[in-house]
């Protein structure tokens, strides 16, 4: 027995940063909205006070704020050939629950990705030739452009209190910031965070090694912040509990302190929590769905939504297995390379060395969700020549400390006993005088790195769970063995004591240990219906009044963290509803 | 453990023997009433275990002990609270298997699949042990608890290679890992939850703990040691 609601304007499925953002924009312009989220409210008071917040073992190693497996996993597999089975518990990465979602427990790394990702497979044909991008790489421009993106970026970075240092205002190169980077209206909201020891040992090393480094943009205050919506920001503390935290400071920009709070303010949005959407319901032969049903997870009892618009915004993964599961748009087949949901899944990759450093205090325990210097000469800088290297993508190489808490970060040098006196001296005398060198690398899309729903396995409500098939290609081993020279080199310039190579990784992807919430692609944005799922617009190419919003709709992942380029297009998708869609209703991109 | 008292196992054995309630109930606060005890008392409390059987108590706190044998930097695995620890562990959610993906089919998989086996943390430890201590019978002719620390050494280091094959068909790595993991949790998780014991796994690496108000300390500390007494959520609560 289904009850059958009101109509609203608006359904939003899912309330962290996106839904957050699309909530409070929709509410405002007057559209009566509803948000479904799966979770229940998490407020900086109850949930993330001193000194309760400060455990490690709840929230990094048992994954409080996380999605529960027990009730929806995904089921993984290297490749077609292999049978997948269930990601019994969290690792690789963690979907955020609860409003606010993945942005509550994010460290805030915030980047503008450019040109160079959006018009990828233009850039690599013209500056290298078609010969250069392999064939099962399944490359597409995305169909939106930097100039038309930067005023949301611009929104998003003010919005969520970004401390950083502009490399280009407008053309003229500025000096201290990413020099790579794409021109930009005006400078961060904040300065820079302090910077570290290793911060700065590393920047006069990338420095010293004719590199670029600059202070990473991030989403922690660096000093007492009112945004232009009128929230309200504390000083980051520099605590060590980011990553995986909340932030008792309200330094960290997250949904549940600013966009979400505005929206509940406006008398045409209500937050409906522990409700769980599980199908998007469409018309009758037609070209329009029509809402949501969805469950109280709190009794079981089964609700159908209806809406003139739906929205998707849960995490990446949640929205591409929920169309899966509604049958919106045609699933992708990996074997025939036809049809568009599930397609272009990808992840990213990493290698680090650590340096030991006798006599040195970097003291790890004091950080920023962003206290890392980061150098972009493997990846914005157009003059970085990846003919030679044989890879499309590249990498970012930074240093720093980011939530580096006891049980997960002991550094010891390489062949110390793992238990014992020796490995207790090791401790003792490593940790804090050593630091990390890593490097993000981007993932291209291939052919057979896709999602399906799984055959086999069934989440709580009965439903298929989503199938993952990914495994890391030769041009993601490429970059690896690229970065890893890059990074040694640096390491040795500085002449630690001991160092732990960083090692290029050759082995499959692995569900565990934790490497990246970094999920892109599944349905994705572009040019044309037979290759993407939705337009520029974000909007679904097969429903009209279908959008989803989320790094679902990457065509490719590269080494920058995705959430500046989410953000941004929330702000630009709420923008296209409410000044081209609302006023002639109907698909904003002729197919 | 030996302690001052008595001997607990042989009087559990006997308070079983005579129909008592052997399963001792009482979680020890005793650990977090002495982080405020004005002096650090080396001697521990009396460990009551909620999950742990007294074979399985035997093996872990050998186990942690071994692990982390006292020395100058620290006091021995059970007097960290380790094995106290790793009883509540499995007592409580996560070793009921809370969050785990408990629904079949079963099957073994590849190693990037991760953890697939039809069991929470508590029913892996009590297959674990027993199958570890029959390893060790065939291998010493005594169970883990009874033998030498070089036997132990031997053994543990077989078990992480992936060099000891249980009889009962539960992969021995597994269970080595899920171990490590909650040993190194054990000593470094806030003393709340019953191990690092005196801050001391804190102590030993020179972590603050809950203190963490650094935005003066980035400068003034940079490249010096920043040296604290360690603060538990307890001491702030």
């Amino acid at each position: 027995m289904t009850t059958k609601l009101k109509e609203v304007d608006v359904v939003i499925v899912g309330l962290g940063w996106t839904g957050g953002i699309l909530a409070k924009e929709l509410s405002a312009a007057g559209l009566k909205v509803v948000a479904l989220e799966r979770g229940g409210v998490k407020s900086t008071e109850n949930d993330f006070a001193v000194p309760a917040v400060r455990d490690e073992l709840r929230y990094v190693i048992r994954h409080d704020l996380m999605q529960n497996t027990a009730k929806d996993t995904l089921t993984v597999r290297n490749n077609p050939s292999q049978d997948a089975l269930p990601m019994r518990r969290l690792g690789s990465f963690l979907p955020g629950e609860a409003v606010g979602g993945s942005g509550v427990h994010w460290s805030g790394h915030t980047w503008r990705w450019t040109d160079m990702e959006f018009k990828v497979r233009t850039y690599y044909e013209e500056r290298y030739g078609k010969n250069h991008i392999p064939a099962d790489m399944a490359l597409q421009d995305w169909g939106i452009t930097y100039d038309e993106l930067e005023p949301y970026y611009d929104k998003f970075e003010y919005t969520a209190a970004v401390s950083g240092k502009a490399g280009n205002i407008r053309g003229q190169i500025q000096p201290g910031g990413n020099p790579f980077e794409a021109p930009r209206a005006r400078d961060y909201p904040l300065p820079p965070l302090t910077p570290l020891l290793a911060n700065e040992m590393f920047r006069a090393a990338a420095q010293g090694n004719g590199y670029h480094p600059f202070p990473r943009p991030s989403a922690n205050a660096s000093r007492a912040y009112t945004n232009p919506d009128g929230s309200r920001f504390g000083a980051c503390q520099y605590c060590g509990h980011c990553q995986r935290f909340g932030c008792e400071a309200n330094a960290k920009g997250s949904p549940h302190m600013t966009v979400i709070p505005i929206a509940m303010r406006s008398p045409n949005f209500e937050l409906r929590t522990n409700m769980w959407v599980t199908k998007v319901l469409k018309a009758s032969g037609g070209k329009r769905v029509t809402g949501v049903t969805y469950t109280n997870v709190l009794n079981g009892e089964e609700y159908e939504q209806p809406a003139s618009i739906v929205i998707l915004t849960a995490y990446a993964i949640n929205n591409v297995h929920l169309m899966l599961l509604s049958g919106i748009g045609q699933p992708y087949d990996p074997v025939s390379q036809k049809g568009v949901i599930g397609k272009n899944y990808c992840y990213q990759t990493g290698a680090s060395a650590t340096l030991f450093f006798e006599g040195r205090h970097f003291n790890p325990f004091m950080n920023a969700g962003g206290s890392n210097w980061t150098m972009d000469d493997y990846n914005a800088n157009e003059a970085f020549d990846r003919g030679k290297g044989g890879f499309v993508g590249g990498y970012i190489v930074g240093s720093g400390f980011n939530t580096t808490l006891p049980i997960g970060f002991r550094p010891v040098p390489s062949g110390t006993p793992a238990w014992g006196t020796a490995w207790k001296a090791a401790m003792a005398k490593w940790y804090q005088t050593a630091m990390v060198i890593g490097m993000s690398g981007s993932v291209m899309p291939n052919r057979y790195n896709y999602y399906d729903l799984d055959p086999t396995y069934r989440n709580a409500f009965g439903l298929p769970l989503m199938r993952m098939t990914f495994d890391y290609k030769e041009n993601e081993h490429r970059i690896g063995r690229h970065a890893v020279e890059v990074i040694n080199a640096i390491a040795k310039s500085m002449n630690p004591t001991r160092l732990n190579p960083a090692v290029a990784r050759t082995d499959p992807w692995t569900v565990v240990p934790y490497q990246s919430t970094h999920n892109t692609g599944g349905a994705i944005m572009g040019t044309n219906p037979r290759t993407s799922a939705l337009n520029k617009y974000l909007q679904s190419w097969d429903y009209e009044n279908l959008f989803v919003v989320g790094a679902n709709v990457f065509a490719h992942n590269a080494s920058y963290n995705p959430t500046g380029p989410v953000g941004a297009l929330a702000y630009w998708t709420a923008e296209a509803i409410k000044n081209r869609y609302l006023k002639n209703p109907g698909p904003l991109v002729s197919a | 453990m030996k302690n001052n008292v008595f001997d607990r196992r042989a009087f559990l054995k006997s308070a079983a023997a005579g129909g008592a309630a052997a399963a001792a109930t009482t979680v020890p606060h005793a650990a977090e009433a002495q982080q405020n005890a004005p002096a650090p008392a080396p001697a521990s409390p009396n460990p009551a275990y909620t999950y742990l059987n007294p074979e399985e108590a035997a093996f872990v706190e050998a186990l942690v002990d071994h692990m982390v044998p006292a020395d100058e930097h620290s006091p021995k695995g059970t007097d960290l609270g380790l094995a106290i620890y790793i009883d509540r562990a499995l007592a409580g959610g996560w070793g009921k298997g809370d969050r785990l993906y408990m629904q079949g089919p079963w099957k073994r998989g590849v190693p990037s699949q991760g953890y697939q086996l039809p069991l929470t943390p508590a029913e892996l430890y009590r297959t674990g042990i027993a199958a570890a201590n029959i390893a060790c019978v065939k291998s010493y002719g005594k169970s883990f608890d009874k033998i030498g620390a070089a036997q132990r050494e031997e053994f543990l280091l077989a078990l992480q290679a992936g060099k000891v094959t249980f009889e009962n068909g539960l992969p021995a790595r597994v269970f080595f890992t899920t171990l490590y993991q909650n040993v190194v949790e054990g000593m470094f998780a806030d003393p709340m939850y019953g191990g690092n014991r005196n801050k001391a796994g804190w102590k030993l690496i020179g972590f603050p703990g809950v203190i963490a108000v650094h935005y003066q300390n980035i400068e003034k500390y940079r490249d010096k040691k920043y040296t604290v007494d360690p603060v538990g959520i307890a001491d702030m609560s």
